[in-house]
């Protein structure tokens, strides 16, 4: 289902939840609404199924205005982050019924549950209630459930943050082939970004009721326009006076600027190129991150976050080491630039470390 | 670990005897008394004061009471538990205690209320004479009496009950297509049924032994307005303890089945949540 949304407003009482909201949803995507929490996500997914209304603003499905129809009749259906899955119910009758609400005969009702059950791996738990499964398991019946009456929409509220983390992963992988083997057009409120980057289409980043930015994982990630996005997708440092560092001293007062990790180098004493483009600082903590080392280099007064690739030499704290700056970025209205360190380091020797840098989106 | 339980075994001893021989004194022997009483005269006494037709009308009108109050009650209890956990409004919190003034307020109080309101000098009396309709020393007064007292029990019961439940479940149908009777039947009532139990059975022995307010608005007239609980005094007043026993422990026996019906009840519930909860 093609999903527009203009306008839109929420307020309760004097706290406004959701501050002129605006996004288009092209059919079959899987888009993850990401923002930290009490930004107002879920109340943008709730206002989307009808259980809430909203203020002012309009939402189209597609192309027909749906603000005055009833959660009935739009056709969606919710994944609740606890499940409330109805306690009373078998795993069976808890997907059933959607279908007995819409009176379809018992054998197409029976057919229905028997496939939803084999494709989301219930089967030999039909007969057992809510209270009997694991919160995977649990996970499994609400998303089966939301999906036996076919909905047009598929929205999910946080639907793996009552998950331990060992079965989040799984299942997160799972969500994302089924969503994209049956084709509905999806929607997903979280506030892990990893897991936003993980498993969207395209990623609507929402922060105190407003949206900051639309893109897929990896436009936003490249191209930031603030340095809320910048902060929130991926690691980031964030810097006051950037003119204070080598390769950007023309750069004066010209605000807050954003460096990420992957574009710092780090060189040892007998590692060093160039050594005029390139700036003295302290490591002052190294963190072993599994496949690269996180390492914190004081220059000056700044504290800046950098990776160091596991094959060259571990580091010690209080270490001098030598630093370069690929590229930082620059936000000025929404809009952000990228601007590259004026001294070269080595031109075939930056184009090697530019594809390595990269390795997290291939 | 540390045990708590550190007082010396004669502490616990005095306790528990102290807390058996007030309940005895205060409950056991009051209840068994009644029974000594009500056949101290002999058994045909007995089976002859409850079969007499006053002791007859006086049940008849505590069913027919019953039967009027409690479903009355289990309507607006529903209703009210409803509005309050699913509903946002102005007003909520005063609604909640709006609902427990029957509780707060002297039954005899509640009584004259009604007889300031539909007696021959209240302010619809005027109205309710000329349209020959009689609330007070009539059945209706009796009826609207109990269902004042008995007012909160359902809703009170419901109320904790379906605010730890939560809406989920009921915006989880709605979102599948199902309306609000629908939603209401297929999960709400499914999800509130032992605590609706209880409430109901709690309802129905305050129902059936309200004595002040109904004995304002009744007028004690024999096998007309008479409870049981009124035909009790009346005989008592007379210095037929006997029968007035007698009729009592009809009074008594149902209040113990009460207990039963609602200890099976629990019960049956723990056994469900222990099948569901495993």
């Amino acid at each position: 289902m093609h999903v527009v949304v203009r306008n839109l407003n929420k307020n309760f009482g004097s706290f406004q939840a959701a501050k002129d909201i605006n996004f288009d949803i092209q059919k079959g995507k899987l888009i993850g609404l990401l923002g930290p929490s009490g930004g107002g996500k879920t109340t943008i997914l709730r206002m989307l199924a009808g259980l809430e209304t909203p203020s002012s603003g309009d939402i189209y499905f597609h192309g027909k205005k749906v603000n005055n129809q009833a959660p009935q009749e739009r056709k969606i259906g919710f994944v609740f982050q606890n499940y409330a899955l109805f306690r009373h119910m078998t795993v069976s009758q808890n997907i059933a019924f959607g279908l007995t609400i819409q009176k379809r005969s018992k054998c197409y009702i029976e057919s229905k549950v028997n496939q939803l059950i084999d494709l989301t791996g219930l089967t030999g738990l039909e007969k057992r209630y809510p209270h009997q499964l694991s919160g995977g398991q649990r996970q499994r019946v609400a998303f089966a459930r939301a999906l036996a009456p076919e909905p047009q929409l598929l929205l999910l509220d946080e639907p793996f943050a009552a998950i331990d983390a060992k079965v989040r992963k799984e299942l997160r992988t799972w969500l994302k082939e089924m969503i994209q083997r049956l084709g509905v057009t999806s929607i997903f409120v979280t506030h892990d970004q990893e897991e936003a980057i993980e498993i969207a289409d395209e990623i609507i980043i929402i922060n105190s009721g407003q949206v900051e930015q639309v893109g897929t994982p990896m436009e936003i990630y490249k191209h930031p326009k603030s340095s809320f996005v910048a902060n929130f997708i991926g690691e980031s440092n964030t810097i006051k006076e950037i003119s204070k560092l080598q390769g950007f001293e023309k750069y004066q007062n010209s605000g807050e600027a954003m460096i990420r990790p992957e574009f710092i180098e780090i060189f040892r004493e007998d590692e060093v190129i160039n050594r005029c483009t390139s700036q003295l600082g302290v490591v002052s903590n190294v963190v072993f991150k599994g496949n690269n080392w996180q390492v914190e280099v004081k220059v000056g007064d700044l504290n800046l976050v950098a990776y160091r690739p596991f094959e060259k030499d571990e580091l010690t704290i209080g270490e001098e080491v030598w630093i370069y700056i690929h590229q930082v970025h620059f936000f000025e209205q929404g809009q952000s630039n990228v601007i590259k360190n004026r001294n070269i380091l080595k031109k075939q020797y930056q184009q090697a470390i530019y594809s390595s840098n990269n390795y997290m989106f291939n | 670990m540390q045990n708590l339980n550190t007082e010396p075994l004669y502490i616990k001893r005095i306790l528990i005897a102290l807390v058996l021989i007030i309940f005895g004194f205060i409950f056991i022997l009051p209840l068994v008394s009644i029974f000594i009483d009500a056949f101290s005269k002999g058994i045909e006494l007995y089976v002859a004061s409850i079969i007499e037709p006053d002791a007859l009308s006086a049940m008849r009108l505590t069913l027919l009471t019953v039967v009027f109050a409690v479903p009355a009650n289990l309507v607006f209890g529903v209703t009210a538990a409803w509005a309050i956990t699913k509903f946002q409004f102005k007003g909520k919190n005063v609604l909640i205690s709006l609902i427990d003034i029957p509780f707060a307020v002297s039954p005899v109080i509640a009584g004259l209320v009604y007889v300031l309101l539909f007696g021959v000098g209240g302010y619809f009396g005027p109205w309710l004479i000329m349209h020959n309709i009689n609330i007070i020393f009539a059945v209706p007064g009796i009826i609207l009496a109990t269902m004042f007292v008995t007012f909160p029990f359902v809703a009170r019961e419901l109320i904790p009950l379906m605010q730890s439940q939560g809406i989920q479940e009921e915006e989880a149908a709605i979102c599948m297509g199902a309306s609000g009777w629908q939603t209401f039947w297929k999960i709400t009532l499914p999800n509130i049924k032992w605590g609706l139990l209880y409430g109901v059975i709690l309802c129905n022995a305050r129902a059936m032994g309200e004595f002040g307010a109904v004995s304002v608005v009744s007028g004690h007239i024999r096998g007309m307005t008479n409870t049981l609980p009124l035909h009790v005094e009346i005989l008592y007043n007379e210095y037929q303890f006997a029968a007035s026993f007698a009729v009592a422990s009809i009074l008594v026996m149902l209040a113990i089945l009460t207990l039963v019906v609602k200890g099976f009840i629990e019960w049956k519930h723990e056994q469900e949540q222990q099948r569901c909860g495993e």
